[in-house]
């Protein structure tokens, strides 16, 4: 087990270099950068997937002392061409709906889904894709139909579902815009497990917290399980938020999930969660504070990526 | 002892009278073409010898020791015991750390000296010791099939299906008809730690660790992308030059010492027909290239293999080529390695690098349908 993590080395020189526009607050670019500083400080150094810097080294970060942050200037997109010359990442017309084109499209599709009606007892994933097209819409974007069927994972059960998405052109990120109807979205219903959950947790007699869901062998504590998906839910925003054609996003772990205190009948929670990015294989650290209530769903109050130095 | 007359016989019958040297016959006096065995216990062990001479009946000693040899049976069973229990007490539905993963290499050795051997085929940049387990029943160089594992060191499930797996080809041996015939004539290489600095890290620091941990120049990041790493295509698209990224392809091919150990022993063996590379998470089967299938080995090869595959597991059956450049099984494939796949196995992202031990057992099963396949195939498509 490694030590306690020392202190980053930083300069904020340094940091105010990095040309991030990914954090979705309103906070100046100081105050996130020293919250970013607060957290690493914080982390736990157990090998959980949290980045430890080099023990007892110095260093100025530079580029090539960072993670790039899907940085087109340093990855290339890979070019996952099949069948001919004819798919590449800007086919147009019917898609093979096991190639990645129309997978990565379904896997927004989940994300919105779990946005939407994501809960501690009710997590959606992605089952198969049956047909899909892509088209693009004047210069403004890319517009993928999908048929495609999503397994809610607590209940077991199976749904056929409909979606359009809709990438839009531009050189910033921006979140795709998804349109999904699914048969019997409502039949999948976990409301009384939601609402005993929210009993247990809503009185702020002891706080919960709860790390590394899963652990490194994959094991959850059953009565940690919820959080893990409340994790998911949460993070799905992310996902949703930073999807494009390139890439394939799965959360890969919740470092820290720590309840505070209820806030207006919302169980509220600060989260540090691990996302894993299969296209360019990056992990990438996402602080979340979010709420939840049977009634409410899930909300994002605030998230913000961590940049890392010295990976 | 051997008699010649019959009246040996009538006097041997007599030996088995006298009580008082509790002579215990193994093998009783009935006739002149019989031989006649007998225990003596060293005490009356003269009293015999005198009695046999005095009568001028021949005899030998057999064993000379009875006790000696009795010890040394039990000591070498008790051993065959700790060992068979040693593989056979060994938790395959369990991720073990990289010097557990080790010394059981050295007990399943044990085991089956007839079959497996173990060989370094290097260092890693750490120094650590690189072995392949070699499944062999013979020859010179056989026409064989190469199967690594773990080259990205946080996909836990692809070591523990590569252990796995070993232990079923060498516990099947002798008894599946099909595995029996393919070792009568190929070899079968696995290497079950392709990346053991990395492995070591995910235990010790970053369960999340992919890349070897050498150390870039220039930078305070460490670590080359091992598939990224190989002379074909080498830093082309799918690949970064920024050394803190996790597809880092390295400063040139075949500059992480990981690789280069491989690449020489495919080489200098010069006989490998199929090369298989595993890897997790995404449940697929892949083959090289951005071509279509029909380019490779024909359709027929990929088809009956996806069947296997996914026959009714996975829900998410997709095959696409890998053209993340500067792959292991793109190189092999140039190399005139026909049968070149990689597996990406379970599970497709609910838990993704972290797996549940539980499906260890389940994922190395249903992957050794697909493997089996692919080195029957190989056996029957000699080329």
């Amino acid at each position: 087990m490694p030590g306690p993590l020392p202190s980053c080395s930083h300069t904020f020189t340094a940091v105010f270099s990095f040309s991030s526009s990914i954090s979705q607050t309103n906070q100046s670019m100081a105050l996130r950068i020293l919250l970013a500083l607060v957290v690493l400080v914080g982390v736990d150094g157990s090998p959980t997937g949290t980045m430890a810097p080099e023990m007892g080294s110095a260093y100025m970060p530079t580029d090539s002392n960072c993670i790039p942050e899907m940085a087109n200037e340093t990855y290339q997109i890979p070019f996952q061409g099949s069948e001919g010359d004819a798919e590449d990442a800007m086919a147009t017309g019917d898609l093979n709906p096991n190639h990645y084109p129309a997978q990565r499209a379904a896997k927004v599709v989940q994300h919105y889904l779990n946005t939407r009606h994501g809960s501690p007892f009710r997590l959606f994933g992605l089952h198969s894709v049956e047909n899909g097209s892509a088209e693009n819409v004047n210069d403004t974007g890319r517009k993928y139909q999908l048929g495609l069927t999503v397994h809610e994972i607590i209940s077991n059960t199976t749904l056929n579902c409909t979606a359009e998405v809709i990438f839009p052109d531009g050189a910033e990120q921006q979140p795709p815009v998804v349109q999904v109807s699914c048969e019997d979205l409502s039949k999948s219903n976990a409301t009384a497990e939601e609402e005993a959950f929210y009993q247990q947790y809503k009185s702020n007699q002891s706080l919960v917290s709860a790390q590394n869901l899963p652990d490194s062998y994959g094991h959850i504590d059953p009565d940690k399980k919820p959080f893990w998906h409340l994790g998911i839910v949460a993070s799905s925003f992310v996902m949703l938020n930073e999807s494009n054609e390139n890439t394939l996003y799965n959360m890969a772990q919740v470092a820290n999930i720590t309840q505070l205190a209820t806030e207006n009948e919302q169980l509220k929670f600060d989260s540090h969660i691990l996302l894993h990015d299969m296209v360019s294989q990056e992990i990438l650290h996402w602080k979340l504070l979010f709420t939840w209530s049977p009634a409410e769903g899930v909300e994002v109050q605030d998230m913000e990526q961590l940049r890392r130095c010295n990976h | 002892v051997n008699v010649q007359t019959e009246k040996h016989i009538h006097i041997l019958k007599e030996l088995e009278t006298k009580e008082e040297w509790e002579l215990d016959f193994w093998l009783h006096p009935v006739s002149m073409e019989l031989p006649i065995d007998i225990h003596v216990p060293y005490s009356s062990l003269a009293s015999v010898k005198e009695y046999l001479h005095q009568h001028d009946i021949l005899f030998s000693v057999m064993i000379n020791n009875l006790q000696e040899l009795l010890d040394e049976e039990k000591a070498e069973m008790s051993e065959n015991e700790t060992r068979e229990r040693g593989t056979r007490s060994f938790n395959f539905g369990a991720y073990h750390r990289l010097e557990t993963i080790y010394s059981w290499m050295d007990t399943l050795v044990a085991q089956y000296p007839n079959l497996v051997t173990k060989q370094e085929i290097g260092r890693s940049y750490e120094n650590r010791p690189m072995y392949v387990l070699k499944f062999s029943t013979g020859g010179n160089k056989r026409p064989a099939i190469w199967m690594d594992t773990g080259i990205h060191s946080r996909e836990w499930v692809s070591q523990a299906t590569g252990v796995w797996t070993a232990n079923k080809i060498a516990t099947d041996y002798g008894k599946d008809a099909s595995l029996t015939s393919l070792l009568k004539t190929m070899d079968i290489y696995m290497l079950l730690l392709a990346n053991p600095d990395g492995y070591a890290y995910t235990h010790s620091n970053d369960r999340m660790w992919r890349k070897t941990r050498s150390r870039n120049v220039g930078s305070t990041c460490r670590g080359v992308d091992p598939n990224r790493n190989w002379d074909a295509g080498f830093a082309g698209p799918g690949a970064s030059r920024n050394p803190c990224s996790e597809s880092y392809h390295g400063p040139s091919a075949h500059s992480e010492v990981e690789v280069k150990n491989v690449v020489n022993l495919i080489k200098s063996h010069g006989n490998f027909k199929s090369f298989i590379s595993v890897h997790a998470y995404s449940q697929l089967l892949m083959y090289p290239y951005g071509y279509s299938y029909l380019s490779i080995s024909g359709y027929d090869d990929v088809s009956v293999l996806l069947h296997y595959y996914f026959g009714n597991k996975h829900s998410l059956s997709s095959v696409f080529s890998d053209q993340a450049s500067g792959g292991s099984i793109d190189w092999s494939y140039n190399l005139g390695i026909k049968y070149s796949y990689a597996f990406e196995l379970r599970d497709t992202g609910r838990y993704g690098f972290i797996l549940p031990a539980n499906q260890i057992i389940p994922t190395a099963t249903e992957t050794w349908l697909a493997l089996k396949h692919i080195m029957e195939y190989v056996r029957d498509h000699p080329y």
